[in-house]
């Protein structure tokens, strides 16, 4: 996923959360981030601290990525994500939409194009940390 | 816990007038030459349009189109192309010709990725090539874009339009705003579609005559905007 667009969606449903449940300064927001996403952390951090609004003045970032695991469903074989090998322009279109990993990754016992990504897709806010306003 | 990418999806839209998405119960109705060409025809009307094809497994509309070599500007996210006067985007940019072979889950995802970096900026309309059916697609566009309305394409066989009503029924039933349905392809006027779509309490749009001038003019919109075909639908985009 682009890492702007990340940013955005972090700091906007961080703040709607916050704003839901009274926290006036947000101290720690963590975002799990499958392997998948090719999120450059150095690039993220950078937006975070472009975007981010008084709300998250003394916020800590953190970041933890998730390895991408593949599991074929025509042998069965599971594999790890490497991007190794790929061009420049297969390992962007992955970055963009991590499901054109099914046209250009195949199995690498059998393969076939059809498998799951077991671990590694996606994007979640695991946690935020903050002090309410009443506090 | 939450996904932070559902969040940017509403922002990314915010300066769009109006979503419309082109759908059909049944694949190889023409829904997505409706869609380009309502795309189309809305431009020549002096609106701003977006083109979004969302049928990851069949792309058509860069063929009716005739884009190539074109792809993304990196942005903050991605700011589409601008293909014919549209501003396009594609699965195709990053998938070529390759076969996109996608499970439910992973066309939701797929989905809510290129809402998600796309950022469209002012629109009058944004126009959405839909896939085929009442699979995860569609409920996904519809969960994500809540203010879509939906325009419906069939043919006259009622084969074509007993998959159509069921989408029309299930349109219904989540409460999305139906514009109303296209009839394509017609060679023998018939009361048929007319009378079941009014049945269901919905507005009867246009009776498309089938054009074999349709299939000379693909890849070249010029063309396109010649043909019978664009003229008779060119009344749903005055009516929108």
């Amino acid at each position: 996923m682009h890492e702007w667009a990340l940013a955005e969606g972090v700091i906007t449903t961080a703040t709607r959360f916050a704003e839901e449940n009274g926290i006036t300064e947000v101290t720690e927001v963590v975002v799990v981030v499958g392997e998948l996403q090719q999120v450059e952390h150095e690039v993220l951090a950078f937006a975070f601290e472009h975007l981010k609004t008084p709300l998250f003045e003394n916020a800590r970032f953190m970041l933890e990525s998730q390895p991408a695991r593949f599991k074929c469903r025509n042998c069965g074989n599971e594999w790890s994500f490497t991007s190794q090998g790929m061009t420049e322009d297969v390992s962007e279109a992955i970055h963009f939409v991590p499901e054109m990993a099914h046209v250009y990754i195949k199995c690498s016992e059998c393969g076939s194009p059809d498998f799951e990504v077991k671990e590694g897709r996606g994007v979640w806010l695991a946690t935020i940390r903050g002090v309410k306003g009443d506090e | 816990m939450s996904d932070p990418r559902l969040a940017v999806i509403e922002k990314r839209l915010q300066d769009v007038r109006r979503v419309v998405a082109v759908s059909s119960g049944k694949g190889g109705v023409g829904k997505s030459m409706i869609a380009t060409a309502l795309a189309l025809s809305l431009r020549d009307r002096g609106h701003s349009v977006g083109l979004l094809d969302l049928d990851f497994t069949s792309p058509a509309t860069h063929v009716i189109l005739g884009v190539e070599g074109l792809y993304p500007e990196e942005d903050y996210g991605i700011i589409p192309p601008m293909a014919h006067g549209l501003r396009y985007i594609s699965i195709t940019y990053y998938s070529v010709d390759e076969p996109t072979p996608l499970r439910g889950e992973d066309v939701s995802n797929a989905i809510i990725e290129l809402l998600a970096i796309t950022r469209w900026g002012e629109l009058d309309y944004l126009i959405v090539d839909m896939p085929p059916g009442i699979g995860d697609a569609t409920l996904d566009t519809v969960r994500l874009m809540p203010r879509i309305e939906f325009i419906v394409a069939t043919t006259p066989s009622r084969v074509a339009f007993q998959s159509v009503r069921r989408l029309l029924v299930l349109l219904k039933d989540l409460g999305v705003p139906i514009i109303g349905v296209c009839e394509n392809m017609v060679t023998n006027p018939h009361a048929y579609v007319r009378e079941e779509v009014e049945g269901l309490g919905l507005e009867y749009l246009v009776s498309i005559g089938y054009d074999e001038g349709v299939e000379e003019a693909l890849g070249d919109p010029e063309a396109l905007r010649k043909t019978r075909f664009y003229k008779e639908l060119e009344t749903v985009s005055r009516s929108l």
